[in-house]
C-alpha cells in the first residue's frame, strides 16, 4: 500500500512535470540536460552542448526548469528517470545527496588542469561535493534603470529599500532566500553577522519588519528571465537579479540597466546526476568535457558567471573579467549564500514568507 | 377449486411461479445494464475515486519513522514522552542514524524532521555522518555531537513522528501545531496562513459567482429573446473565448491591464490619471477576479440561456395583459423560472472556481493567491506531499459541505443544465 501511494504521488508530479516540459521525443541515446533556460542555458548549448556532441556524436537534448528538487525527486521515486544531468544550486545539490536521490560522483575521473594540477585541487573549495561537480559561480544582485534615475543614482544595498529616495516599483524573488539577507544589510547588520542574526527569531522578525517598509511597492517574480523583462517593460524600476541575466541584458540587448555589486549573494551551480539516470557512461562523459579547464573558460564568453576551476580564470576573456561576480571590485561586500542554513531554515522560511506575502 | 387455485402462485407456461421468473428476467436485465456500465464505473474508480483516496490517506500517512529507524520507533512508541527517554532510545537511535547514513535514507528522516522542528535538518544529517565514523556509538557520544540530544523537546517531536499515522498535516493546515507535550495549539500568528487563505477562497469564488451571475443574465436574455440570426452572433461571440486557450486569455487580460498596458495608456491618454497615478490592476487581487469572471462567463451564460429558450413569451405576454408593470411581469413571471439555471450556472462556476489554479498563479501577484497555489507550492517546491494532501483534503471536505447546503436550501433537483 505505501509503495503504491508513493509512486502514485510521484506519479502526479511527474506527469505535471512531463506535461510542463514536454519537448521533442528524445532521439536514441541522446543525452536529456536540464537548467534554467534563457541566456544561461544558452551559454551552456555554445560552450559546452554543440562541441560535445560535434565531438562524440551523442545528440543532447536541452530542457529548461525553475530549480528545486521536486522533479527529480518525482522521478526517482516513480522509478523513471528521464534525466540525465540537472543544473541545480549548491543546498540542492546537498540536500539531494543527504536524501539519496542523486548518484555520487567520483572526483577522480574528472580531468586535470592542463598544467597537471589534479582536479581536486584546481576546483574552487566546496565546488565539488560528494554527488555534484561545480560549473560556475554566479550571484544575485539587482540593478536599476537608469533613464529613471537621471540624477543620483542608487549605489548600496540601502537603496534598495529606500522608497523615499529612489521612487518606483522593486521586483524581487519571491522567495525568502537573499530577501531576508538583504534586508538585515540594509538595517546595519554587518556582513559576517548576517546568517547569525537570521538564525535568531529576533533577527527574523527585524528582516521582515525591513522588509515590510517596501512590500506594497514589489513586484514579485520567479523565474531568472523575468525581472530583465520587468526593467525593460517600465514594470519595476529597481529589481534583484542573476547577474548573469543582467549582463546579457545590459551588453547583448543595449538595455540602460545598471548593476550594485553591494551585497551580491553569491552561490554555485552544479552538475548533479538523478539517481538511477539512464546513460550513465555517456553523461559522465560529458561531466567530464563540460567542466575541463577550456569548457569553463569558453562558457564566460556568452555569460558573466564565474569559472569554478582555477586554470581557467586567466583563459577568461580580459573584457569579461570586470562583469564577474568575483572581480576583486566586484567581490568586497560578497556574501556566500550559507547553504547549511537555508537546509535548515527553508521550510519555516518560506512558511513565513508565504504567510507574510499573503497579508 | 378454481378459488383455491387463483389464491395459490400464478404459473408462467413453463409451470414456474411467475414472480420468479419475472425476478430472474430483471436480474438478467440489472447484470446487462451493470456491464454497460462497468467499462465507465471501473474508469472513475481508477482514476478519481482512488486516487482521491490515496490523497487523503497521504495527509496522515506518517511512515518515515517508522520504516528508516524501525527499533527506534518500537522504543519511543513504548516510552511514556515525560522529560527523556531511557539510554536505549540513544543508543538504538545512534546505531539507525549510522546505518540510514551509509544507506542514504537519512535525509528523508531529516526532511520529516525539520517539517516538525526548525532546524533539525542539520542536526540530523550532522549526527548520522558523525555516528557513522564511531563503533558504537553511545548517548554521551550522541549529546556531545550536539546538545539539542539532550533537550525534551527534540526528543517529544521524534516519538511523535514514530506513530505510523499522524494529524500533523492535518493540523497544520488549519493553522494548528503540537506542543511539546502534544497538546494542540495554535501556529505562532506569524505562521498562521492558511483557515485566511480557505476563508479568501471561499470569498473570491461567491463574489466571481455572483459577478458571473450579474453579468451573465442580461447577455443570455439578449441571446433568448433576440431573432435567431443577431442571437447565434451573440452565441460565437460567448463560445469563442470559450474555445481560446486558458493561458492565451489570462496572458491578454496582464497585456491589457498591467500599469504600462492598454487600459493604463488610454486613462493617461485621455488625461483622466496622470502619469504617476497609473493604477494597479492586475497582479493582485482584482487582476485574480477580473480574469476568472471573464474565464468562467461562458459556463454561467450556457446553463443561463438555454433554460431561458424553454420560457414560453406568451407568459410575459400574458402578466402584462393582466396588468402587470413590465418590471413586476418580469419579477413575479420571468425570473423564478430561470431560477434552475442560475442554480446550475452557480454551482458550475463556483466549485471551478475554488479550485482554481492557473489564473491566480499568473495574475494573483502577492494578494490574489488561492488555497490552490499552494497545494501546488506544497507539491513542486517544498515537496511536502503530506500537507499538500491535507490541504487537498479539507479543500474537498468544504466543497462536499458547500454541495450539502446549497442542495437544503436550493435543492439540487431543482437545477436545469439544458
Amino acid at each position: 500500500m505505501k509503495t503504491i501511494i508513493k509512486y502514485t504521488g510521484a506519479a502526479v508530479v511527474a506527469l505535471s512535470a512531463a506535461v510542463y516540459a514536454a519537448g521533442p521525443a528524445a532521439a536514441a541515446d541522446a543525452l536529456t540536460i536540464v537548467s534554467w533556460g534563457g541566456a544561461y542555458t544558452k551559454s551552456q548549448v555554445e560552450a559546452y552542448h554543440k562541441p560535445f556532441t560535434a565531438k562524440t556524436g551523442t545528440p543532447i537534448n536541452s530542457e529548461d526548469y525553475n530549480g528545486g528538487l521536486a522533479q527529480v525527486r518525482a522521478q526517482v521515486e516513480a522509478g523513471n528517470v528521464t534525466w540525465n544531468l540537472v543544473d541545480v544550486e549548491l543546498s540542492d545539490a546537498i540536500r539531494g545527496c543527504d536524501e539519496g536521490i542523486l548518484e555520487p560522483i567520483d572526483h577522480s575521473i574528472l580531468p586535470a588542469a592542463p598544467d597537471g594540477t589534479p582536479a581536486t585541487e584546481d576546483f574552487i573549495e566546496n565546488t565539488l561535493t560528494e554527488c555534484a561537480v561545480g560549473e560556475i559561480v554566479w550571484s544575485t544582485v539587482f540593478a536599476f534603470d537608469a533613464s529613471k534615475y537621471p540624477d543620483a543614482k542608487p549605489t548600496a544595498i540601502g537603496d534598495l529599500f529606500d522608497t523615499a529616495k529612489f521612487p518606483g516599483k522593486r521586483g524581487l524573488r519571491k522567495s525568502p532566500k537573499v530577501n531576508l539577507e538583504w534586508a538585515l544589510m540594509a538595517d546595519g547588520v554587518p556582513l559576517e553577522q548576517v546568517y547569525e542574526v537570521l538564525g535568531t527569531p529576533e533577527g527574523v522578525d527585524r528582516a521582515f519588519a525591513k522588509l515590510d517598509t517596501i512590500k506594497d511597492d514589489v513586484i514579485w517574480w520567479e523565474a531568472g528571465a523575468q525581472p530583465p523583462q520587468m526593467l525593460a517593460d517600465g514594470e519595476v524600476s529597481i529589481a534583484s537579479a542573476y547577474n548573469g541575466r543582467l549582463f546579457n541584458a545590459i551588453f547583448t540587448e543595449k538595455k540602460p540597466f545598471e548593476i550594485i555589486w553591494d551585497g551580491q549573494v553569491w552561490d554555485l551551480d552544479l552538475w548533479v546526476i538523478p539517481k538511477g539516470a539512464k546513460n550513465m557512461e555517456a553523461t559522465l562523459d560529458f561531466v567530464k568535457f563540460s567542466t575541463d579547464t577550456q569548457r569553463l573558460a569558453d562558457q564566460s564568453k556568452w555569460i558573466s558567471y564565474g569559472p569554478v576551476r582555477k586554470s581557467s580564470f586567466p583563459l577568461v576573456a580580459e573584457d569579461m573579467q570586470p562583469h564577474m561576480p568575483t572581480a576583486p571590485d566586484n567581490f568586497k561586500t560578497a556574501l556566500q549564500n550559507d547553504y547549511e542554513f537555508w537546509a535548515d531554515h527553508t521550510d519555516e522560511l518560506n512558511e513565513r514568507f508565504a504567510a507574510w506575502l499573503a497579508k | 377449486m378454481a378459488q383455491v387455485e387463483a389464491s395459490g402462485p400464478m404459473l408462467d407456461a413453463a409451470g414456474v411461479p411467475l414472480k420468479a421468473s419475472l425476478a430472474r428476467a430483471e436480474r438478467r436485465n440489472r447484470l446487462k445494464a451493470l456491464g454497460l456500465v462497468f467499462p465507465l464505473l471501473a474508469f472513475i474508480l481508477i482514476t478519481f475515486v482512488y486516487p482521491i483516496a490515496l490523497m487523503v490517506f497521504r495527509g496522515v500517512d506518517n511512515p518515515t519513522v517508522s520504516t528508516i529507524l524501525p527499533k527506534t520507533a518500537e522504543i519511543l512508541r513504548a516510552w511514556d514522552g515525560n522529560g527523556l527517554p531511557g539510554d536505549e532510545a540513544f543508543v538504538s537511535l545512534a546505531g539507525e542514524f549510522a546505518f540510514a547514513s551509509k544507506e542514504r535514507t537519512l535525509g528523508k528522516v531529516a526532511t520529516r524532521l525539520n517539517y516538525e522542528l526548525a532546524g533539525s535538518r542539520s542536526l540530523v544529517t550532522k549526527s548520522g555522518r558523525k555516528l557513522k565514523k564511531l563503533e558504537a556509538p553511545t548517548k554521551e557520544d550522541l549529546v556531545e555531537i550536539d546538545k539539542r540530544w539532550s533537550q525534551p523537546e527534540t526528543w517529544s517531536v521524534l516519538k511523535r513522528l514514530a506513530e505510523p499515522y499522524t494529524f500533523a498535516y492535518y493540523l497544520a493546515a488549519i493553522d494548528k501545531t503540537y506542543d511539546v507535550d502534544g497538546t494542540v495549539v495554535d501556529q505562532p500568528e506569524s505562521r498562521q496562513i492558511y483557515v485566511a487563505l480557505f476563508m479568501r477562497t471561499l470569498w473570491v469564488s461567491l463574489l466571481i459567482t455572483g459577478l458571473c451571475v450579474l453579468l451573465a443574465y442580461p447577455i443570455a436574455y439578449l441571446m433568448a429573446i433576440l431573432p435567431t440570426k443577431t442571437s447565434n452572433l451573440l452565441m460565437i461571440m460567448v463560445l469563442l473565448p470559450f474555445w481560446t486557450s486558458l493561458l492565451v486569455r489570462t496572458s491578454s487580460w496582464i497585456v491589457l491591464l498591467q500599469t504600462e498596458g492598454v487600459l493604463n495608456d488610454i486613462l493617461v491618454w485621455t488625461g483622466i490619471i496622470g502619469e504617476d497615478g497609473r493604477i494597479q490592476m492586475i497582479y493582485n487581487m482584482t487582476g485574480t477576479v477580473v480574469a476568472m469572471v471573464h474565464i468562467l462567463l461562458p459556463f454561467m451564460v450556457l446553463p443561463l440561456f438555454s433554460v431561458m429558450k424553454t420560457i414560453s413569451p406568451t407568459y410575459m405576454r400574458a402578466a402584462k395583459s393582466l396588468g402587470a408593470t413590465p418590471a413586476r411581469a418580469f419579477w413575479t413571471v420571468y425570473f423564478p423560472q430561470t431560477v434552475p439555471g442560475i442554480g446550475a450556472g452557480s454551482i458550475l462556476v463556483f466549485i471551478l472556481a475554488i479550485g482554481y489554479y492557473i489564473t491566480p498563479a499568473l495574475v494573483g501577484g502577492r494578494t490574489g493567491q488561492l488555497i490552490s497555489n499552494f497545494i501546488a507550492y506544497h507539491m513542486q517546491q517544498s515537496l511536502n506531499w503530506g500537507l499538500a494532501a491535507a490541504l487537498g483534503g479539507i479543500l474537498l471536505a468544504g466543497v462536499l459541505a458547500l454541495y450539502w447546503i446549497y442542495n437544503r436550501l436550493v435543492g439540487i433537483d431543482n437545477m436545469k443544465l439544458g
